[in-house]
């Protein structure tokens, strides 16, 4: 077989004719990355095509070869490492891939845009706003100066910056993450492209922040007629706004619909999946997350058959050949042989599901007791040298009982990092006081401490950074036996980190490797095993699942519940994402610049939310329901988290709250229980 | 802005009394003094009164703290003293050296700096390239030739081939520009290669770095010229680090070029520390250490001030 033939695919190319209304066209593209573990194909046989106008999300977990797509359709890739060996991309009638560089140049930014998922690191550090707005005007409409400032005044307006003409002449540094974003849309507009392709363009951001943006993009997209390509692994963000949905998997298409049909009709086992496994707002809380086992195959290595089938509950013995991608009846595409066994209801997802309730066991005495707690950082702003305090945590009080899991939710910048910072005794508190079975945290000798210490562990948000890289995951996971003596010499520590590494689902010889080579979930497996090894009875989970993908996710959040059930564990679990907080959490506790605002029984905060922010914050969160996103008209909340320099007076949620008044700018409102267990920091409740 | 120039300024005064002290202090705890030196130094009888007496002349004889306090409340009004050996003042005999040590430094940082910037520049956009690896082994070189060996080979090859040798007295620019460049420009190339070389590892790993950054995939993805990508997105901002490592190499050439100066017959700040130092001339090396202290705090100074003006999220914060 030649090489061309080999990337034929003898699939029939079941899409509608080529309309004027196809504004892109990517056909069979397959993109390869020379790398030093051999050549990775990170995107085979991909095909899809987006009308003038519509919004297409590409939805996948990384290394799926959504971006990778992107930077092709830009022509973007690496110079060194990436190539396209074959593919049509035809944009506007035109073949991207054979025109020149300079003809490439003149389409980036002028007719295709590009919005990257980094804003803080996505502009220029040196040069100001106004200059990297105007820099594609002038290139491509020619204008001169005068002419591209005007018109940039006028896109900072456009996408909701106030004070145009003076945050022109600033630079990156003086905005704010959800600023920044706006300044990118805002060069991406520019030039009225007919097509913006936007990376992860919120995941970066908060919640409220996220649906600002989205909103904003949302609302462009439809006033201007311009097409938008969404790529993301929030399924929810796919909800609220693509028209169409293409779902990835290991490199290829593996799903293709209507967004409404690929939610609630899904015709593929990974679609399924992968909506099955995310914990969502919208659903009564199930006891267990059902999750896709196992991990995405490893591109380098040729494969043959269907790549899904490994972790695919379905799988039969004809998965050994490689599916085509084939029309399903709801007129999308699916590269599964069962799927039209799918569409007749015959297979229902049963991976990994089952499991009972987790046994909220209070009783009377808190394992950990903190009371107005705060924690100050004096700062000094810089050149000039003008100092300032900045109140991270004030008035945080709260009980944490043996085995229970607490949340503790709030938006980047709210503190709730630093309460754990605080309870670990990595930060010394301004002021209150932190009891763990009776002792003071804040007050404990250097003795008395290391013996807390076993008891109280942590989980870190990254797995990939808090692991020590010259270190094998059997050193990792025995060193605190090694340092507490918690094992009576070598062999006893090396059975004991045989069982940990069992307890966390990993195999026994995975102790002999190194961190980089684990995948990201194996790696934050190998962390909560280290925390285990000292037997705490109570584990800080800072973050401890964001930043893995979804469907590996759902594994640790069941191990984490599966550990405590049988270890009788208790965790604090601080993280941003509502949903996870919603399923893992017994009482949550939700936080706001340095305060507590609610705190509430699981099921009355999501249900009966009292206070104006925990109802925003709700809101703003995106579920994985296309009927429910579309249909409701979007609250969004004003504004941006205020500076903690000049911190507002009275309420701090008064800046941005939509019932505030006059008095909640003069009271600073006490935490009042309204109804047993559920307390509330607002005057207006 | 102008609170922290100050301010910085400021701190100067603490930085260079500390190195008063100790330079003060070390060169008391060395063996010696420059009076046997210089009485006993061609074996003569010289009796012990007269030995006491030059001491006396000296100030010698006074308690260590007086000596001290009399050697910095004469710095403070500017008067650094009179060298011990040659009886001329300090002022004087740094003055005349000066001058041509700082032409030196200038006209090998001009030449590093614009060989390195470039080159490192073409090495970092055409990595791996037979370019960048001719710029490599070039860098390389450049850092393992010592600068008076190159000075050798220069002035040997010039011998040989032109018959003509370096004019060997210093004339000031202002007087002779051909004469002074003439003998001024070779050495400025002997200790300019390295210090090229080092400035172009810099750039060219700086770069590198940049060129991996978010905001250059932004500004690919304007559409924006690729020669403007380089120039006006990636090379400022590579720049930081390379300024640097310029101003310290800089720092280095005042006081450092001791053997480069002698290759050259030179009558530089580095020849006249090594004269001062093994007469234990104590006003003479202190007033030196001062020198070259306060110049590399100037320096110092001023790369932070460049640093400011490079980059606003220093500028504004």
């Amino acid at each position: 077989m030649t090489l061309v033939e080999s990337y034929q695919q003898p699939e029939t190319k079941a899409r509608s004719a080529r309309s004027d209304s196809v504004l892109l066209d990517v056909d069979n593209l397959h993109v390869h990355f020379e790398t030093t573990r051999g050549m990775v194909r990170a995107v085979e046989g991909l095909s899809f095509d987006v009308k003038r106008g519509e919004i297409v999300a590409i939805v996948g977990e990384s290394g799926s070869g959504k971006s990778v797509s992107a930077l092709s359709i830009m022509r973007l890739l690496p110079k060194m490492t990436g190539r396209i060996p074959h593919g049509r991309i035809t944009f506007d009638g035109r073949n991207l891939l054979e025109l020149s560089d300079e003809e490439m140049r003149e389409i980036r930014g002028r007719h295709i845009s590009m919005i990257f998922q980094e804003p803080m690191t996505s502009l220029n550090p040196i040069l100001t706003i106004g200059l990297q707005i105007t820099e594609p005007l002038q290139i491509h409409l020619g204008m001169t100066h005068e002419q591209a400032h005007e018109r940039a005044i006028e896109l900072l307006g456009l996408v909701g910056i106030p004070d145009p003409a003076r945050r022109l002449e600033q630079y990156p540094h003086q905005f704010s993450g959800g600023m920044r974003q706006r300044v990118m849309i805002a060069i991406g507009l520019a030039c009225n492209p007919k097509l913006i392709i936007a990376d992860e363009p919120t995941t970066a951001l908060d919640v409220t922040i996220q649906a600002q943006i989205l909103e904003l993009m949302k609302d462009l997209s439809r006033r201007l007629n311009i097409a938008l390509i969404i790529i993301t692994h929030n399924l929810g963000v796919v909800a609220r706004y693509a028209d169409r949905v293409i779902v990835m998997y290991a490199a290829r298409l593996v799903e293709e619909g209507v967004a409404e049909n690929v939610f609630h009709k899904p015709r593929h086992p990974y679609s399924m999946g992968l909506l099955r496994s995310v914990p969502r707002l919208d659903r009564p809380r199930g006891a267990k997350l059902e999750t896709i086992e196992g991990l995405p195959p490893n591109l380098a290595i040729m494969m043959s058959g269907c790549r899904f089938a490994p972790r695919c509950p379905f799988k039969i013995e004809k998965c050994a050949e490689e599916p085509a991608l084939l029309r399903t009846d709801l007129g999308g595409l699916s590269r599964c042989h069962r799927h039209e066994e799918i569409a007749a209801g015959k297979l229902a997802w049963t991976g990994g599901g089952g499991g009972g309730e987790v046994s909220a066991a209070r009783k009377t005495t808190p394992l950990l007791s903190v009371r107005d707690l705060a924690k100050h950082f004096e700062v000094r702003s810089g050149l000039r040298g003008s100092g300032g305090t900045v109140r991270a945590v004030q008035d945080v009080s709260f009980d944490i009982y043996p085995g229970e899991t607490l949340g503790l939710v709030g938006e980047s910048g709210c503190g709730k990092t630093t309460v754990g910072r605080l309870i670990l005794k990595l930060e010394q508190p301004s002021a209150g006081e932190i009891r763990f079975a009776g002792t003071d945290i804040t007050k404990a000798s250097a003795a008395e401490m290391k013996a807390l210490r076993r008891k109280i562990q942590v989980i870190f948000q990254d797995p990939y950074s808090s692991l020590n890289p010259r270190m094998t995951v059997g050193e990792i996971i025995g060193e605190p036996l090694h340092v507490y003596k918690l094992a009576a010499g070598k062999r006893e520590q090396h059975a004991r980190v045989q069982e940990l590494l069992q307890q966390v689902g990993l195999r026994p010889e995975m102790a002999a490797r190194y961190p980089h080579q684990l995948s990201g979930g194996q790696r934050q497996r190998v962390g909560i095993a280290r925390a285990l090894a000292m037997e705490p009875s109570f584990i800080v989970c800072d973050e401890a699942v964001s930043a893995l993908d979804v469907s590996i996710q759902g594994q640790i959040i069941n191990l984490l519940e599966d550990l405590q059930r049988r270890l009788g564990l208790a965790y604090l679990f601080i993280a941003h994402d509502l949903a996870v907080v919603r399923h893992i959490s017994m009482r949550v506790v939700v936080m706001y610049f340095g305060r507590v605002m609610e705190v509430a029984d699981r099921d009355t905060i999501y249900a009966e939310p009292l206070h104006p922010y925990t109802k925003v914050l709700l809101d703003a969160a995106p579920v994985p329901d296309p009927t429910i996103e579309k249909g409701r008209e979007p609250r969004l909340i004003k504004g941006e988290l205020p500076s903690h320099l000049a911190p507002p007076s009275g309420c701090v949620f008064n800046t941005r709250c939509p019932l505030a008044s006059e008095e909640c700018r003069q009271i600073v409102p006490p935490l009042r229980e309204i109804k047993p267990g559920h307390a509330v920091a607002c005057i207006k409740v | 802005m102008l609170r922290y120039t100050f301010h910085r300024l400021l701190l100067m005064i603490p930085t260079l009394l500390g190195v008063a002290v100790l330079v003060f202090v070390l060169l008391r705890m060395m063996p010696g003094d420059i009076v046997e030196l210089r009485l006993l130094m061609d074996g003569g009888q010289v009796s012990p009164e007269a030995l006491a007496t030059e001491r006396v002349r000296l100030g010698l004889d006074k308690p260590f703290w007086l000596q001290f306090y009399d050697w910095i409340t004469g710095i403070m009004v500017g008067d650094f003293g009179t060298s011990m050996w040659t009886g001329r003042p300090v002022i004087e005999e740094i003055g005349s050296r000066l001058g041509l040590s700082l032409q030196v430094a200038v006209m090998a940082t001009i030449l590093a700096v614009s060989i390195a910037i470039p080159l490192g520049t073409i090495s970092a956009l055409y990595k791996d390239s037979w370019i960048d690896h001719v710029v490599r082994i070039f860098a390389i070189a450049g850092l393992a030739v010592p600068s008076f060996w190159l000075g050798m080979v220069i002035i040997l090859l010039l011998l040989y081939n032109f018959q003509w040798i370096p004019p060997l007295t210093y004339v000031p620019i202002w007087e002779d520009p051909i004469h002074n460049l003439s003998q001024l420009i070779w050495p400025a190339i002997a200790v300019g290669y390295r210090y090229s070389a080092v400035a172009t590892r810099m750039t060219r790993s700086t770069l590198l770095e940049v060129l991996q950054e978010d905001y250059i995939r932004t500004a690919r993805a304007k559409g924006v010229y690729e020669r403007l990508v380089i120039s006006r997105h990636a090379v400022r901002n590579a720049l930081l680090p390379v300024v640097t490592v310029i101003g310290l190499e800089f720092a280095f050439l005042i006081g450092g070029l001791v053997v480069t100066e002698q290759v050259f017959n030179l009558n530089g700040i580095g020849k006249l520390f090594v004269e001062t130092v093994t007469r234990n001339d104590y006003t003479m090396v202190q007033a030196l250490v001062m020198l070259v202290a306060a110049f590399f705090i100037t320096v110092n100074f001023v790369v932070d001030l460049l640093y400011a003006a490079l980059d606003p999220r220093i500028r504004y914060r």
